[in-house]
């Protein structure tokens, strides 16, 4: 609420009490995500150069129950993918009848990639997501067809990809060719859209900690992606979520895969820097 | 110090839309001072049906961030935005129609409410709510009717 101090002028005094009332942020909880013995950091300092006070998961505002299907790998739903993804690991696929463990062996061979994604790719001279690379060994390396964003092989396996680096803090390229693409995602995250005409960062940066009826405000951060979400009663994309949010604000939203989400993507990792890498995580 | 205007463009639209004679339209609006006077619907709000608008999430979905001690039945209010407990004994009619019509002219340009009677939306506008308000006028006067209930003083 940038203007309060002449809107403050303007009002009597119960209005501004009123205001005082309306908290800035409340804060996330202090609860501490243990998985296995090892402690995940949820929450980091904030460069100077961030819009936020300090970095939080989003792990931090969800209630104790959903926190506590996130600290065991038994009980967390999203495990049940991850199973699924070992299997087409190691299934072989396409004209030249290779699996991911022929030329990869283990998935931990990956372990440390999710830290550095989107990241910038000479091929095509642009960012490349999870997505973007695993459908590249797909069809120029084992002959076989591109799965779709949301296709569920895909968000499976790039949850088993990501899992390796589980524990290690995201660390986003923003500077070089990156740099442009951090800018666009930028714009964007402070664009008003639709109907409703806001702006990810009106809730994201604004609000956090507040109740938005229901909803407990986070950051929207991507450290946990892809998230088991008990909603949607599976794993989706971060492109899935970017999507529901513009259609919340009844926004037409950008597709999954495109340049705008990828831009979007990078921006915003790139405000989480420092933050654990929490795949699969559990949200409500 | 607040003048009250009539932005009443009843007689020009009176001419051309003959079913909606009274309804001033959400570009002929005027905020003068922070405030818009007179009913846009050319009728009165009705307090109850403002109340069911404010609760609905497809409509004002005000409790989506502002708490209200009058609607204790609803579980889930916001904190977002003030709480709306005697918002009219700080408001005048004029300006909380005002607020509701767009808050940003009237109060804060950068407010995250949404502006329930205007045009003046974000880009990239959902088809299917493109070149449409929020509300409706009768429905900006019904939730303005309940409003003026909020009364403590
Ligand atoms: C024919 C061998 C081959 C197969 C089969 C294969 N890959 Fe790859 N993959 C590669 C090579 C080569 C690279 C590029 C390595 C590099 O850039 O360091 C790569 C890169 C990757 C990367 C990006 C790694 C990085 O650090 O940028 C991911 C993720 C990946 N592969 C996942 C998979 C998955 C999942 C499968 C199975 C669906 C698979 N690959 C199948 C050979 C293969
Ligand atoms: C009207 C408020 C609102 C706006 C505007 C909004 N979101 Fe959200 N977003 C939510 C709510 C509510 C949730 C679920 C609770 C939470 O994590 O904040 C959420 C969740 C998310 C999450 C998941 C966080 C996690 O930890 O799993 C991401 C990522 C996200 N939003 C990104 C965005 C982006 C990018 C934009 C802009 C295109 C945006 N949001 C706009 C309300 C909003
Ligand atoms: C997305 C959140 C949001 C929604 C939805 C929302 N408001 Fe607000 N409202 C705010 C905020 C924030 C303010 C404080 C003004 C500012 O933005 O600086 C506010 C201010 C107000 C005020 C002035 C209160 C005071 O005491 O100063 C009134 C009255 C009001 N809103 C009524 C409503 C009504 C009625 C609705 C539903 C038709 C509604 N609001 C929907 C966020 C919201």
């Amino acid at each position: 609420m940038i203007n309060r101090g002449g809107i403050v002028a303007a009002l009597g005094l119960s209005a501004l009490m009123a205001m005082i009332v309306a908290p800035a942020h409340a804060d996330p909880d202090n609860n501490q995500l243990i998985i296995d013995g090892e402690v995940i950091i949820t929450d980091v300092a904030a460069p100077d150069d961030s819009p936020l006070d300090r970095i939080y998961s989003g792990w931090r505002f969800r209630s104790p129950e959903t926190q506590s299907l996130q600290m065991d790998d038994f009980e967390n739903p999203g495990f049940v993918a991850v199973d699924d993804a070992i299997e087409s690991w190691d299934t072989a696929e396409g004209s030249e009848g290779k699996s991911c463990a022929s030329c990869h062996s283990d998935p931990s061979s990956l372990a440390g990639l999710r830290t550095t994604l989107p990241k910038w790719d000479e091929a095509t001279n642009k960012p490349a997501t999870m997505e973007n690379l695993i459908n590249r060994c797909r069809t120029d390396r084992m002959g076989a067809e591109a799965w779709g964003w949301e296709q569920k092989e895909m968000v499976n396996m790039t949850a088993l990809v990501s899992l390796q680096s589980r524990g290690m803090p995201v660390n986003v390229q923003t500077d070089g060719p990156m740099a442009e693409w951090i800018e666009k995602g930028k714009d964007l995250y402070y664009t008003r859209v639709g109907q409703l005409n806001m702006s990810c960062s009106n809730c994201h940066e604004d609000n956090y900690g507040n109740q938005i009826r229901s909803d407990h405000l986070s950051q929207g951060q991507v450290n946990g992606f892809p998230v088991y979400r008990l909603k949607w009663a599976g794993l989706g994309s971060i492109h899935r979520r970017f999507k529901g949010c513009m259609e919340n604000i009844r926004a037409t939203p950008f597709k999954r895969g495109s340049d705008e989400f990828i831009a979007l993507e990078a921006y915003v990792a790139s405000r989480g820097a420092g933050l654990a890498v929490e795949t699969p995580s559990v949200r409500n | 110090m607040r003048k009250l205007i009539v932005a009443a463009t009843a007689a020009i639209l009176c001419s051309t839309a003959i079913a909606l004679a009274d309804t001033v339209g959400p570009n002929e609006v005027k905020i003068v001072d922070a405030a818009v006077e007179g009913s846009l619907s050319g009728q009165a709000g009705d307090a109850a049906a403002g109340r069911d608008i404010m609760i609905n999430r497809k409509l004002g979905n005000c409790l989506a961030c502002h708490q209200n001690s009058e609607i204790p039945e609803q579980p889930f209010h916001g904190e977002v935005g003030p709480p709306l407990d005697g918002v009219a004994d700080r408001w005048s009619e004029g300006e909380l129609r005002a607020i509701l019509v767009d808050v940003k002219t009237a109060m804060n340009p950068d407010s995250i409410m949404p502006s329930f009677y205007s045009l003046n939306l974000g880009v990239r506008v959902a088809e299917s709510f493109a070149g449409k308000t929020i509300l409706q006028a009768q429905q900006v006067e019904d939730v303005l009717a309940y409003l003026m209930t909020l009364k403590e003083e």
